[in-house]
């Protein structure tokens, strides 16, 4: 097999130099021989997939061109609805759930030629930092079986770490795909709020949530989120706007642009990854951009204000799981207590816990102090971003504030989790576009991920400043995978 | 109720809005259809489905809006959460605390005004029967939802608490529907519940400025039960405090079969909503020129088309007719029949008229000549046996069989015959039904002579019409009608009777 990338493969495929068969089988059997342990996986489709591929060769065969990521295989995180394969976003309350439709990206991704090989494992309805919190059993990591890949989307990041798929879409709340891409160690990205539609994204909480790409390359997930990004009818916070154009700009450099470094993320980090966000700024600014310390004191209020806000929208959202129309039903004498069987049955603590948090920050006499006070910072987190971007082009923090933790070591202190999320959480506030990339290892051989973030669409100068730090990331530490592989 | 309470009433009214779809989605908006077939990912609130906000709603809101003389504002939609089986998302999209339309009032024909605090958009439940032996939930051995009507459109309209009576907020709600009817935004059924009412009642003491406790009395399914609950309710809380007691605020159920009210669980009364934004729809900002293009798209209002009618009938043919006679004619015939004064009368025609939409036929008909009290009668009584119709009657036809009716020409029984025929649709003009059905008025010749031979047939009933009794008088004219089969006009046998007597 060539290089394990869907820019690569499918150009192949396109020239007819790859089968779009051959590339699923080899999947297939990737994911059989490493899933086992990993469990990055809820659901594989073998025959869809191989269906799909025949059908994608034969198209070929005839001339015809199926799209951008003909024959590319891509995981995608169980809360995104299928129509074909089981959406449970890993909650025993969905267990077995068939949506009768497809999310607007899956259509996305089907027009573009891509063959959708499975569900990947997730923290139930996204809640999570660790995809710990699935009914379906954790996700390892893949550079240490015995630590956990981050989360939510925990199984879409060890699919693309693995190398079981090249690309993966996740969904991220308030770090979802960044976390986890960062302990793993590979490229993933939250758009703009409204680049791409939620039509079809189990809601976790609906004005944060936003779908975006995992893949081992910049180029690879600009790639994915062209195809799925722009306007969607459905959606009525999607933009009205053309998908943003990426891949043309990465090769466009940093000379001339403004990074700031946000001291108030570095400060609570461990030093191996401080370390490392610090050698990224030396690397942009070696490669011509202006980077400098800058301060945004709000961002320390993020966080509070997030495990408000989610956990309202959340319990709101999932009161739809009532096992009166689809999912678990626990009989009971009567309705009330039908509802609640099936929701004490069917629901993880975590999501409990949110649902308690979420319906008492709403209730009234609390609303005001809770609710509204957290929307209140909100707004002052994104006048805080506002001020910043009049003097920086690029933000630059780490991702996550340690590397990947072992299983579970946080289960037990809820707050400890929660603080996995303490640099991603603003730009899902705000609704701005950040991203982690690889950049180095701790001591102990483990990626360490830095977070670029920008404002409203500003993805294609992120994804410029992204692929300055990847080439020099694979320069840098080349020599030491290489040791690594040998061992 | 005793002198010494008042009724004080706000109503609110659930208005269907007649939009092909739904609020949120794209199934059809269709009522009476096989259960769970209207239905999609949005409308059953599957996983991962988003609301799309229906733009022929919003314009029909603001077309409410706008005849309830409402300001139309930029708005917001919230969450109402709470569990009920026949709710998809358990929660409602509703409007909270950003309506789209504020600040209203609604003129009822008697001229008096009720204002309107706001008229909101919202989606509709599924509808949800109980299978068990009384069809409420405690007992029932299941449950089976409908979700076809799940986030059908809804205007909530809102009105101050300016209702003092049953009758008043019956009037309110007939000029509501017929406000929905004319802007085409509703059916307005309230037996199919297209419309439905929630009365809040409290009493107080005559004078006095402040509000009392109130009670919201429910299933209100027809005008009747509405007048009848508010009637009843006040006088059960006047009683209350007459005898030192309390009135506890609570919702109320009304009882068809008791003619009562009864407390509804109190445990719906429990409700914490937690309204808060709904993150997956935008503001709605409707501009300046959007509303303007609405006005503009607006007919005329019941309540303008009222004053149009009023004036028609009583605008002078020629200077030397006077202008009340019309009026004053109309006022003694409706004395005749009902309990209401003359004014009341003519209004409760006029409103009917336009109710039924026969204002445009009926003034049309004046226009070319036509007697304004036939007219009208003929509109509000046989017209409206099917009001469609008669919309389509050429206005030159309906002008001449009332002109044939008028000049003698056709008797009244007559002129209803053709009209019924009218109605069917042919097209026909009055003259050629007439001839084909061998219409002619009794000359007076012809006339004269029938009641001459009922008389003598029927010496003692004209005894008693000699010595005064007036009531025997429609008896003889029944007999002279029947006698001609119809033929004789029923004035004119009257005023040959009685000019008989006298002479």
């Amino acid at each position: 097999m060539g290089e394990w990338s869907a820019l690569a493969i499918s150009q192949g495929v396109r020239d007819g130099e790859l089968k779009a068969v051959e590339i699923a089988e080899e999947t297939l059997s990737r994911i059989e021989t490493n899933d086992p342990l990993l469990h990055a996986f809820l659901h594989v489709s073998p025959e869809l997939a191989l269906k799909r591929a025949a059908e994608l060769d034969e198209r070929i065969a005839k001339g015809e061109d199926p799209g951008r990521l003909s024959g590319v295989p891509v995981a995608l995180k169980d809360n995104l609805c299928t129509r074909d394969m089981p959406t449970t976003a890993a909650s025993a309350i969905l267990d077995g759930w068939i949506p009768p439709y497809d999310a607007t990206v899956v259509s996305r991704l089907k027009e573009s030629g891509a063959v959708i090989i499975g569900k990947t494992n997730m923290d139930e309805f996204a809640m999570g930092s660790s995809t710990e919190n699935s009914a379906f059993g954790a996700t390892r990591n893949p550079h240490d079986p015995a630590r956990v890949p981050g989360g939510s989307s925990g199984g879409s990041a060890v699919a693309v770490a693995a190398s079981l798929v090249p690309l993966a879409l996740g969904s991220d709340t308030g770090g979802s795909i960044r976390q986890p891409a960062a302990l793993c160690g590979v490229v993933g990205m939250k758009p703009t709020y409204g680049m791409v539609s939620r039509y079809g994204l189990i809601a976790f909480a609906s004005s944060l949530d936003q779908i975006g790409p995992f893949a081992a390359t910049v180029a690879d997930a600009a790639v994915l989120l062209e195809v799925i990004a722009g306007h969607d009818g459905y959606d009525s916070t999607s933009l009205d706007r053309q998908p943003p154009s990426l891949l043309d700009q990465l090769d466009r450099g940093v000379d001339g642009l403004k990074v700031g470094v946000v001291s108030e993320l570095l400060e609570g980090a461990d030093p191996a990854v401080a370390v490392q966000v610090r050698l990224a700024a030396e690397t942009l600014a070696n490669a011509g951009a202006l980077v400098e310390d800058t301060s945004i004191p709000v961002l320390t209020y993020s966080l509070p204000a997030y495990y408000l806000l989610a956990p309202a929208e959340a319990s709101s959202n999932l009161a739809r799981y009532d096992g009166v129309r689809y999912g678990l039903r626990v009989d009971a004498p009567d309705v009330e207590s039908m509802n609640s069987r099936t929701r004490e049955k069917g629901f993880g603590a975590e999501v409990k816990r949110r649902i308690m948090l979420g319906t008492y920050a709403l209730s009234a006499g609390y609303y005001d102090a809770f609710y509204l006070q957290a929307q209140k910072v909100r707004t002052l987190v994104i006048n805080g971003f506002s001020a910043a971007y009049e003097s920086y082009d690029l933000l630059l923090s780490p991702t996550s504030p340690t590397t990947a933790f072992p299983l579970g070591s946080r289960l037990a202190d809820p707050l400890s989790m929660y603080l996995s999320d303490i640099c991603t959480i603003p730009s899902n506030l705000a609704g701005h576009p950040a991203m982690s990339i690889p950049f180095g290892t701790d001591d102990d051989g483990l990626p360490v991920g830095v977070q670029l973030m920008a404002p409203a669409l500003g993805e294609a100068v992120m994804v410029r400043a992204a692929a300055v730090l990847e080439a020099a990331e694979s320069h840098l530490s080349g020599q030491q995978r290489r040791d690594e592989d040998e061992q | 109720m005793s002198n010494e309470f008042e009724t004080v009433v706000g109503l609110e009214v659930h208005c269907e809005l007649a939009t092909r779809t739904k609020l949120f989605c794209s199934c059809p908006n269709r009522f009476g259809d096989e259960p769970n077939t209207n239905v999609c990912p949005v409308c059953l609130g599957l996983p991962g489905s988003l609301p799309v906000l229906n733009e022929a709603a919003v314009e029909m809101a603001m077309r409410i809006g706008l005849a309830l003389h409402c300001e139309i504002r930029p708005s917001v939609f919230h969450r109402k959460n709470y569990f009920y089986p026949d709710m998809p998302k358990d929660y409602q999209i509703s409007q909270y605390d950003a309506p789209i339309c504020v600040n209203g009032w609604l003129e009822l024909p008697d001229g008096s005004k009720v204002g309107i605090v706001r008229a909101h958009l919202e989606e509709d439940t599924g509808k949800t029967t109980h299978v068990g032996s009384t069809g409420r939930i405690h007992d029932a051995s299941y449950s089976l939802v409908d979700y076809n009507r799940a986030g059908v459109p809804l205007v909530e309209v809102v009105s101050a608490p300016d209702i003092s009576s049953g009758q008043q907020a019956r009037q309110y709600v007939s000029e509501l529907r017929a406000i929905l009817l004319a802007t085409a935004t509703s059916d307005g059924k309230l037996e199919e519940g297209s419309l439905r009412v929630d009365a809040n009642v409290s009493v107080r003491r005559k004078g006095s400025d402040e509000l009392g406790t109130r009670c919201e009395i429910k299933n209100l399914n027809s005008l009747r039960s509405l007048a009848r609950a508010i009637e009843y309710e006040s006088e059960r809380q006047a009683d209350l405090i007459r005898q030192g007691l309390e009135v506890v605020q609570e919702t109320r159920h009304w009882s068809e079969d008791e003619e009562r009210t009864v407390p509804m669980r109190s445990k719906e009364e429990a409700f914490d909503y937690r309204y808060f934004p709904e993150p997956d729809l935008v503001a709605l900002v409707p501009g300046e020129q959007w509303i303007e293009r609405v006005r503009g798209s607006m007919g005329m209002l019941p309540e303008e088309r009222r004053k149009r009618l009023i004036e028609a009938i009583v605008r002078p043919r020629s200077s030397s007719e006077p202008t009340t006679s019309h009026i004053s004619q109309a006022e003694s015939d409706a004395e005749k029949s009902s309990d209401e004064t003359p004014a009341e009368a003519v209004l409760s025609h006029v409103a009917k008229v336009v109710e039924l939409g026969l204002d445009d036929l009926v003034i049309a008909a004046i226009e070319l000549g036509a007697d304004r009290r036939i007219a009208v009668m003929r509109a509000v009584n046989e017209a409206a046996a099917d009001p469609e119709r008669a919309r389509h009657i050429e206005a030159g036809h309906f002008a001449k069989l009332i002109e044939m009716e008028h000049k003698g020409r056709i008797s009244a029984t007559q002129a209803k015959t053709i009209l019924a025929r009218m109605l069917e649709g042919d097209g026909e003009d009055p003259e050629t039904i007439a001839a084909k059905e061998g219409f002619s008025a009794l000359s007076r010749d012809e006339l004269v002579e029938v009641i001459n031979s009922v008389i003598s047939a029927n010496s003692d009933a004209w005894q008693r019409f000699v010595s005064g009794d007036q009531a025997v008088g429609k008896f003889l004219v029944g007999q002279v009608m029947k006698a001609t089969r119809g033929r004789a006009d029923g004035r004119a046998v009257m005023e040959l009777l009685t000019a008989r007597n006298e002479g």
